[in-house]
């Protein structure tokens, strides 16, 4: 389970084993500590192993490569959409269903409050147990999921109230009743009402940011990712398996998609990254709920300068800019 | 032999074959396998001559739109926006490398071929993707002529047609591929507010995230018959469900029994039954 000081957390990556073996020590001869006698022997021991876990663990993330932070936003121990619901949104009133089949727990809707600000949420949900984790899917939303956002967003815009977003799926669902009830033009429909909801919408990618399954929620004013989550076109396995024709080159394509929230400001397809707590979110769940917070109240804060018809043009120039190309 | 042959998704993706029209005086059918005189098939519009099969290849942009327009109206627009790589992507091979070796196959500089022209001597602005290069996926190239064309009908108020043709959206541009779903459908948001017509053909294949975004959004939706058209590829939806894929999925059939698609039409009814909606639908 997370946690904020630095215990083991049942799931270790693979990058991070020698920060585990410190953490392993240090709870050695904290428990050696514990019994009588021993007390001044083991603290010098005991700092100095903090100081050089403190110091491993910045090295580490400071230096984290696409394929690793990829890693990262998949951690187990990762705060989901429930969790910053729970930290950041005060009298969350969940609202089900989409009128047209069903009601798909891959999505969550609903109002709250977020600072002082009433709001519509909307997020993706992957499941904590794997009870849940297989409903939502594993994050995955079928079309009702989509369709579901999108009548939630329109009663925002009735009512006046800005939308807040939360991505961190896979991608959308790929399967046979997602294909049937037409999850491709869900997600355009998501698109181009989205693109003009005359309410402010701000998005965070929390996590995982696959494809046009993360964009189905993402056309936003402003769009931020945490640090060490990912946004792309498909995601690095998949990439992998058709250009490398090898899932085991994921490494590979994650480079190459230039998938992680700074790359993502470069080529100006978001516009912020969250920093996240040393280690990631997950090693300090609190501080990243307060952090993701107050970048909502302080972008709410900001859009609400603008007069809607205003906002909604600048939304269009911003996606309308997106895309490089040559012109002669 | 009515019943075209199931093919798997590596077949259908794969552009080395099929999308060119092939060499020769005589051609076998790749559905019923009959052996077709070239020329017979041509004028057919690549439609195969055998009345009980009615295969349509996939066609170049450059055929699409001599297919589509009154001779020689149609003139090409935006044939100086070209691709780049931004990424500096490298797979198997450089994408660099790949714009390269693509663009021999083509006419104009990517998957993209738009510009304004006549169907039946109505005035539209037209687009279509090309399978030829890069298997029609959108990339920004696409995503900037597309987003020009649906202005330039905006501003002149003509109707809006596409012929969606396409794997989806291109790795080798990332995100930047990805956000051209969101423009391309902002940009049909406006024309749709201002009561523009956009009439949307689906050809085959037409998947990923052309389909989940202005393929979908037509007024009106037009696919010809058995195209291949969904969000994830067969291949995928079949590993991740492990269980067989129903008779005819995710073709155009299917989708209009779903309610996805207005009209199945084959491609030689395609023109009269656009100049017709435009008559009821168009300003």
């Amino acid at each position: 389970m997370p946690n904020g000081n630095n215990k083991p957390m049942g799931y270790q990556l693979e990058f991070e084993k020698p920060l585990l073996q410190l953490e392993e020590q240090i709870a050695v001869l904290e428990s050696h500590q514990q019994q009588a006698g021993h007390a001044e022997d083991f603290n010098a021991e005991i700092k100095k192993l903090r100081q050089s876990h403190a110091t491993m663990l910045k090295k580490t993330y400071g230096k984290l490569n696409a394929w690793q932070t990829v890693q990262v936003a998949r951690h187990p121990a990762r705060p989901q959409s429930v969790d910053y619901i729970g930290a950041c949104v005060k009298d969350f009133c969940e609202l089900h269903g989409d009128r047209r089949f069903g009601d798909d727990p891959a999505i969550t809707t609903g109002f709250g409050r977020i600072g002082p600000y009433k709001v519509l949420l909307v997020a993706h949900q992957k499941g904590k147990d794997t009870r849940q984790k297989i409903a939502c899917h594993f994050g995955c939303a079928h079309p009702e999921g989509y369709r579901k956002a999108l009548s939630k967003m329109k009663l925002a815009e009735k009512f006046g109230l800005p939308v807040v977003t939360l991505i961190d799926t896979p991608g959308a669902y790929p399967g046979i009743g997602a294909e049937e009830r037409g999850q491709a033009e869900a997600i355009a429909l998501n698109l181009r009402e989205m693109s003009r909801l005359k309410v402010p919408i701000v998005s965070i990618v929390i996590g995982e940011g696959g494809s046009g399954g993360a964009l189905g929620i993402g056309v936003a004013d402003r769009i931020a990712m945490m640090q060490y989550a990912w946004y792309s076109v498909i995601s690095p396995e998949g990439c992998a398996a058709i250009l490398w024709k090898t899932g085991a080159k994921a490494a590979d394509a994650a480079e190459q998609l230039h998938l992680t929230a700074r790359e993502n400001v470069k080529i100006g397809t978001i516009d912020e990254v969250i920093d996240e707590p040393l280690g990631g979110a997950h090693r300090d769940p609190k501080a990243a709920y307060e952090k993701v917070e107050a970048w909502i109240v302080q972008t709410l804060r900001d859009l609400n300068r603008f007069k809607i018809d205003n906002l909604v043009k600048r939304r269009y120039e911003k996606f309308r800019n997106m895309g490089q190309f040559a012109e002669a | 032999m009515a019943q075209v042959p199931g093919r798997s998704w590596r077949e259908v993706m794969d552009t080395s074959h099929k999308a060119d029209v092939p060499e020769g005086l005589w051609m076998r059918c790749p559905a019923c396998e009959a052996m077709l005189y070239r020329k017979n098939v041509e004028v057919n519009l690549w439609v195969c001559t055998e009345p009980a099969c009615q295969h349509h290849y996939r066609v170049s942009a450059q055929q699409r739109v001599e297919q589509m327009c009154d001779p020689g109206s149609f003139e090409p627009m935006w044939l100086d926006v070209s691709p780049t790589d931004p990424l500096k992507f490298v797979d198997l091979k450089a994408y660099k490398d790949r714009l390269k070796a693509e663009a021999g196959k083509v006419t104009q500089p990517d998957a993209i071929l738009a510009g304004t022209g006549y169907v039946k001597g109505r005035r539209v602005t037209l687009a279509c993707l090309d399978p030829n290069f890069m298997m029609g996926s959108m990339g920004s190239v696409v995503g900037e002529v597309l987003t020009r064309a649906i202005e330039h009908a905006h501003d002149s108020d003509l109707p809006m047609i596409t012929v969606a043709c396409s794997g989806g959206a291109r790795m080798q541009e990332s995100a930047l591929s990805l956000m051209q779903m969101a423009k391309t459908s902002a940009a049909l948001a406006r024309f749709d507010d201002d009561g523009g017509l956009f009439i949307s053909v689906l050809a085959d294949p037409t998947t990923g995230g052309v389909t989940a975004s202005w393929a979908m959004l037509g007024d009106v939706i037009l696919a010809e018959p058995k195209a291949l058209i969904g969000f994830a590829g067969p291949r995928v939806i079949a590993n991740t469900v492990k269980q067989e894929l129903p008779e005819g999925f995710q073709r155009s059939e299917f989708l209009l029994d779903k309610g996805f698609v207005d009209r199945v039409v084959h491609r030689k009814d395609l023109r009269s039954e656009i100049a017709r909606i435009i008559d009821y639908a168009g300003k």
